[in-house]
């Protein structure tokens, strides 16, 4: 093996039933390097940290690890950590209830008995020495979360590791927690460790990372030293669209819907998870918000749907000054939420396609009055038919579904309430590019046919020019830039993501 | 956030923590109380030996019971286990059960320990079986065992009380340290008389408080009993850091087990009897010490010290109904059925008191942690 | 799915759940057919009443079921279950008695009122325990031991008297039969609960909103729906349920022991719930099922009781039966039998030359 590298992995592919995750896919990690992974939902990242891991067996081939002879085959997590693979996920794997020092050693200590002088002292030294502000004996619910992240770290490099994953560790740090953070990862870079960065934000992998190998639907694009890779250059290869030569897309946006009255509009909104911005939506307008994931663009949506709780701000529906509090009132003011995470928040898994597609107008229509029997049929079969719903029938259950068709039944169930002002966040995420199609259609031809207004959400920058006349652009939980008409093109986006510039930087 | 003088810093208290002091400050509060306004009872210390042998029993439950919630599970056949065990031994020290002719009252009794012991292993194997490798839902897994426990029971005799009296066995049972100096004389106000009671030290207590303390240790200074904690505080994590999370629900089980079978012999040894519904709901007292002294049934946070209170604070409600009935005004007090709507009174209060301190605890946390941040920023 | 054969299978599909009570259910009533061939035989008695087997079950499976149907929906919205039902039963027996004892027994009006005060009072102890689960969020077991630790001297506080024992004609038919009805009256009022829950579920989204808050309650609140309203409201309907319980055991019996009253009846309950093949976790649920769980678990107390077991000793064996059923239930268990059945059927597949070997290594290991 080359001298420095740790890891090499060559040519891995994996299918699950339908998709090809991760096709003929190589990664090298050098000795003392932080190598960020960087691709968008779907890329595959996770699906790689995975095989690395031993979580999945992966199809085709090779792993080759510094100090072991030959190709190896990880089986568990357990043998990954033995190898010297370890993992920092991004929801702590930590028990809350115990204390630092026991959290660092718990399930690696040998004998009946716990030595907890012994213990403490060992977890002191261990913590002084990576400068973790954290006290052995302090209960680890009662440290932030980025301790909490670094406490996982110290454990993962104490098992004598020279791979450490760090899978999205900064997505709910502040800033100054992420510098500590960085501090550590630094130090750790010193000592020899490779780590492999797993995160969606730019600015933190220009800030620390030393090479950026780039992932799209599964397959390499690259990897390329940090240095020489300029951040826009970055946000291209994630997006999958080469900078020079770029189809403008036709600006046949419809500038009429700038003229059509203002339909929602929100003044200062804030809720507990997104900080105050301003909003409207005209009448028959598809807008959307823009920004890689966690820039705070669904935490805006949320907002509006009162699906957080809402702590401020002004919201004036139709020329009315309305106060949207909880989802129900938002639901009879007319507008309607699909949400970016299915599982958690949208279908209700054991019941029926037909009970997930009624649901929010029967909650609208009022406990006292369902639906008979035949009526929720016919609304079911009608929108199982309008939208290609692929289902056994009204009956099955409809986590039973593929994800697409999930998706489908959930945008159904809005449908159904006849919304005047549509939310859709990520509804393409994870379905097959037909059903993409179907529903990019469906949103243009609600608004042009239906007047409806409808705020889009997506990862996929193509899908989000083709559907919307108007993009609000999010960096960092802050609202960078507004674009519209001429501006909607591929580069101007992606310049004000990188933070280019753009000229109404809020 | 510097690392410097920071360490030698004394530990915020944990909830755990916290919840026992409530309960151990309550039990204080409500002993004081009553010193002062219920007279005589309350003044001899007699009274605390009272409460320690009734409860001897249930203390021993109650700490199995911990580590089960700690586990983050739950066993409600204990009741039943000490119910049958009681029984069982009854008729065994009776001869009436396994007759071995000759044999010494002594070794009865030391073989009636160890068959108590292994039928208390027995549930909790059977019980640990089916909830840690089967993934059978605890509450009907222990239900069943409850069932067959108290089956067993009846078919065991067709009487509903079966006494030791006349049994030679008694004499060794009935042993027990009178302290003339902690008792009382109600007539003559004097020591060394005919109406002299002296206060009675049974050897249950010593059962009792030696598996608080061995309890206490296995939770605190063992790896297992730090496993408990983790499978209960998060059991994916657990399994993440390299618990076995099975073998650890198994043990909790077994050792529950183990448990309500010393409870049953501590039982039997205390009241002299086994007796059809002996020991009922007892689990439910026992869960209800445990809550009190600061346990969650969610698992993961709870200590045996508190679980001892939980005991003693409901045992203190049967006297001091009692005594304050003789009051003047509180003559209604005398009616059956107060002493357990305040027991239900109590936990209600410690419930409640839980669900808000740690609900308030957190959003104190969020906050604190918020304004550092503004600060910061 | 217009064919016959397909819409067969959708219906059992649909209806899948029912065959796990159902099962053991038919296997104890074709064990006592074999016993007692006139197990299933009905016959009108002298007093011109039916008698039977089959409604000695309905009629001892009342309260339960009544109690079921109650303990179903609280588990499916909160996923937990209430271990107070029995001492509110008891209370709500000894409100009735209580009301009773203050009028005219033998008059209708009275008994209506008792009946009413029943009700009111234990559905009041529903909102109690509602309300500490849903506002307060402590877990349904912890929540109801309250009650279950003292609701019983609750009753007896109502009650005042220990074994409180009345005669009223009046009462006694609503326990045995009304005159010139020959079904047992607790028989009819199970049948008027049931229907009184068919309505419920057909007239409200009682059974949508319980389901959906139970399966995913974030979605649920993200669709308008008020998870707080429903676990209280579940918690009330069980109350009533309790109250209607206590008042026909207190009927049957001329008697209120708030000691005694329907002892145990909540271990017996929750357990229906789960013979019935509903999750204690909560979510999806089937009152049929539940239903059909406790006429399972009756048929086994009648059956034992056949079998000359003392009622005392039913329990042990209940027991045994109930591990029995849980382990076949269990997830590893059913794995273990799906992977059993599908090398049998591959070994079928292949013939039966490599048939006959494979029986022998079996018979070796025994």
């Amino acid at each position: 093996m080359e001298n420095g590298i740790v890891l090499t992995m060559r040519g891995i592919s994996i299918s699950f039933p339908g998709v090809k995750a991760l096709d003929r896919v190589d990664f090298t990690l050098r000795q003392g390097e932080i190598h960020a992974l960087m691709g968008e939902n779907g890329a595959g990242k996770s699906t790689l940290i995975k095989v690395l891991t031993g979580v999945y067996a992966r199809d085709e081939g090779t792993i080759e690890l510094d100090g072991v002879p030959g190709t190896v085959t990880i089986h568990s997590p357990q043998e990954a950590q033995k190898l010297g693979i370890s993992t920092v996920y991004q929801e702590i794997t930590l028990c809350p209830n115990l204390t630092v020092a026991e959290n660092l050693y718990i399930g690696r200590q040998k004998g009946v008995s716990v030595p907890w002088k012994k213990m403490n002292r060992d977890a002191a030294a261990l913590l002084d020495s990576l400068g973790i502000p954290a006290r052995p004996r302090q209960m680890l619910s009662s440290c932030s979360l980025a301790v909490q992240q670094m406490v996982a770290i110290a454990r993962a490099v104490d098992t004598q590791c020279k791979v450490l994953i760090l899978d999205e560790p900064t997505s709910s740090l502040d800033e100054k927690e992420v510098e500590m953070l960085f501090k550590l990862m630094r130090d750790l870079k010193a000592r020899g460790v490779g780590i492999i960065f797993v995160t969606h934000f730019l600015e933190q992998v220009y800030e620390v990372s030393d090479r950026i190998t780039v992932l799209r639907n599964g397959q390499l694009v690259g990897e390329y030293e940090t240095a020489s890779l300029p951040q826009v250059e970055l946000v291209s290869k994630m997006m999958g669209k080469e900078l020079e030569g770029l189809s403008q897309v036709s600006a046949s946006q419809d500038e009429e819907a700038e003229q059509a009255e203002v339909l929602y509009q929100a003044e200062g909104l804030s809720s507990s998870e997104s900080k105050p911005f301003d909003f409207r939506i005209h009448k028959g307008e598809v807008n959307g918000f823009t920004g890689l994931l966690g820039s705070g663009r669904s935490e805006c949506v949320r907002a509006i749907f009162a699906a957080d709780r809402v702590t401020g701000g002004k919201v004036i529906m139709d020329g009315k000054v309305v106060r949207i509090t909880k989802p129900i009132k938002a639901m009879k003011n007319g507008i309607g939420y699909l949400p970016e995470d299915r599982k958690r928040d949208g279908i209700i898994a054991d019941l029926s396609v037909r009970e997930n597609i009624i649901l929010a107008l029967q909650v609208m229509k009022g406990f006292f009055r369902p639906f008979s029997r035949k009526a929720a049929e016919a609304f079911a079969d009608e929108y199982i038919k309008a939208l290609d719903i692929k289902t056994a029938s009204s009956d099955t259950p409809v986590g039973s579904l593929s994800g697409g068709n999930q998706q489908k039944v959930i945008l159904a169930r809005w449908l159904l309430t006849h919304p005047k002002y549509l939310i859709l966040d990520e509804p393409t995420r994870g379905i097959d590019i037909g059903t993409k199609t179907e529903i990019q259609r469906l949103v243009l031809d609600l608004s042009r046919e239906e007047g409806m207004s409808i705020t889009f959400i997506s990862s996929e920058i193509e899908e989000m020019l083709r559907t919307c006349s108007r993009l609000i652009v999010m960096r960092d939980r802050h609202i960078v830039g507004e674009l519209k008409g001429s501006q909607l093109t591929q580069d101007q986006v992606m310049y004000t993501i990188a933070g280019g510039g753009n000229e109404r930087a809020d | 956030m510097t690392v410097k003088a920071t360490r030698s810093r004394r530990e915020p208290l944990s909830n755990s923590t916290l919840l026992m002091l409530v309960a151990i400050g309550f039990f204080v509060l409500l002993y004081i109380l009553s010193l002062l306004f219920l007279g005589a009872g309350f003044k001899r210390p007699s009274r605390v030996f009272d409460i320690l042998n009734d409860n001897a029993y249930l203390i021993i439950i109650g700490c199995g019971l911990s580590i089960v919630m700690i586990t983050g599970s739950i066993d409600i056949s204990v009741g039943g286990i000490v119910g049958l065990i009681a029984m069982f031994g009854a008729l065994f020290l009776r001869d009436e059960l396994l007759p071995i002719p000759g044999m010494a009252p002594g070794l009865r009794i030391a073989m009636l320990v160890v068959i108590s012991v292994a039928i208390g292993l027995a549930f909790g194997a059977l019980h640990g079986a089916l909830v840690a490798y089967l993934d059978i839902q605890p509450f009907i897994v222990t239900l069943a065992g409850m069932f067959l426990a108290r089956g067993m029971t009846t078919m065991l005799s067709g009487e509903n009380k079966q006494l030791l009296t006349g049994s030679p066995v008694l004499e060794i049972l009935s042993k027990r340290i009178d302290i003339p100096w902690l008792g009382y004389d109600e007539v003559n106000k004097i020591r060394h008389t005919v109406t002299h009671v002296p206060a009675h030290f049974e050897f249950v207590i010593i059962a009792a408080l030696l598996t608080v303390v061995a309890v206490a240790i296995l939770l605190h200074k063992s790896k297992l009993g730090r496993n408990f904690y983790a499978v209960g505080g998060n059991r994916q994590s657990a399994l993440m850091l390299g618990v076995n999370v099975r073998r650890t629900r198994f043990l909790a089980h077994l050792i529950s087990g183990l448990l309500a079978g010393i409870a049953g012999f501590v039982y039997l040894w205390h009241n002299k009897s086994g007796n059809i519904g002996g020991a009922s709901a007892a689990e439910m007292q026992a869960i209800a010490s445990s809550i009190i002294g600061g346990t969650l049934l969610t698992g993961g946070v709870g200590n045996v010290v508190g679980t001892l209170f939980g005991v003693l604070i409901l045992a203190l409600i049967k006297p001091i109904v009692t005594d304050a009935s003789a009051l003047k005004g509180f003559e209604w007090l005398s009616k059956a059925w107060w002493q357990q709507i305040f027991n239900g009174a109590v936990l209600c209060f410690f419930i409640v008191l839980q669900s808000v301190v740690l609900r308030f605890r957190s959003t104190l946390r969020v906050r604190k942690s918020e304004r550092e941040e503004t600060v910061s920023g | 799915m217009q064919t016959k054969k397909g819409k067969g299978a959708a219906f059992l599909r649909r209806h899948a759940q029912l065959l796990i009570p159902l099962i053991p259910l038919v296997i104890l009533i074709v064990f006592n057919l074999i016993l007692n061939p006139a197990f299933l035989e009905i016959r009108i008695n002298e007093a011109g009443s039916l008698s039977g087997y089959p409604i000695s079950i309905f009629n001892n499976a009342t309260e339960l079921v009544i109690i079921v149907l109650g303990m179903t929906l609280v588990t499916a919205v909160s996923g937990g279950q209430d271990i107070s039902v029995g001492a509110l039963a008891a209370i709500g027996g000894a409100a009735f008695y209580r009301v009773l004892k203050m009028g005219n027994m033998e008059s209708a009006g009275t008994v209506l009122l008792a009946v009413l005060a029943a009700l009111g009072i234990t559905m009041l102890f529903g909102a109690f325990n509602g309300t500490l689960v849903s506002v307060f969020r402590i877990q349904p077991m912890i929540a109801t031991l309250i009650l279950f630790s003292c609701g019983r001297s609750i009753a007896y506080w109502i009650a005042v008297d220990p074994n409180a024992t009345f005669e009223s004609k009046l009462v006694s038919n609503l326990a045995v039969n009304l005159p010139g009805i020959p079904i047992p009256t607790p028989i009819l009022i199970c049948a008027v609960v049931g229907l009184l829950f068919f309505l419920m579920m057909k007239f409200t989204n009682l059974g949508l909103y319980a389901q959906a808050v139970g399966i995913n309650q974030s979605a649920s609140n993200l669709n308008g729906i008020n998870a707080t309203r429903m676990k209280l409201l579940a918690f009330v309907i069980l109350g009533a349920c309790c109250a209607v319980a206590g008042f026909i055991r207190t009927s049957r019996l001329q008697l209120i022991s708030y000691e005694k009253q329907l002892l145990d009846i909540e271990m017996d309950a929750i357990l229906a719930v789960a013979i019935g093949g509903n999750s204690l976790g909560g979510g999806k649920f089937s009152l049929v099922s539940s239903v059909l769980g406790a006429y399972t678990f009756q048929t086994l107390t009648t059956t034992l009781d056949v079998l000359k077991i003392k009622s005392t000793d039913i329990r042990a064996y209940k027991a045994m039966v109930i591990i029995l059923l849980v382990v076949l239930a269990s997830a590893p268990v059913k794995k273990l039998i799906s992977r059993l059945w599908a090398r049998l059927r591959s070994r079928e597949a292949r013939g039966a030359a490599p048939g006959a070997g494979a029986g022998t290594p079996e018979k070796g290991v025994q």
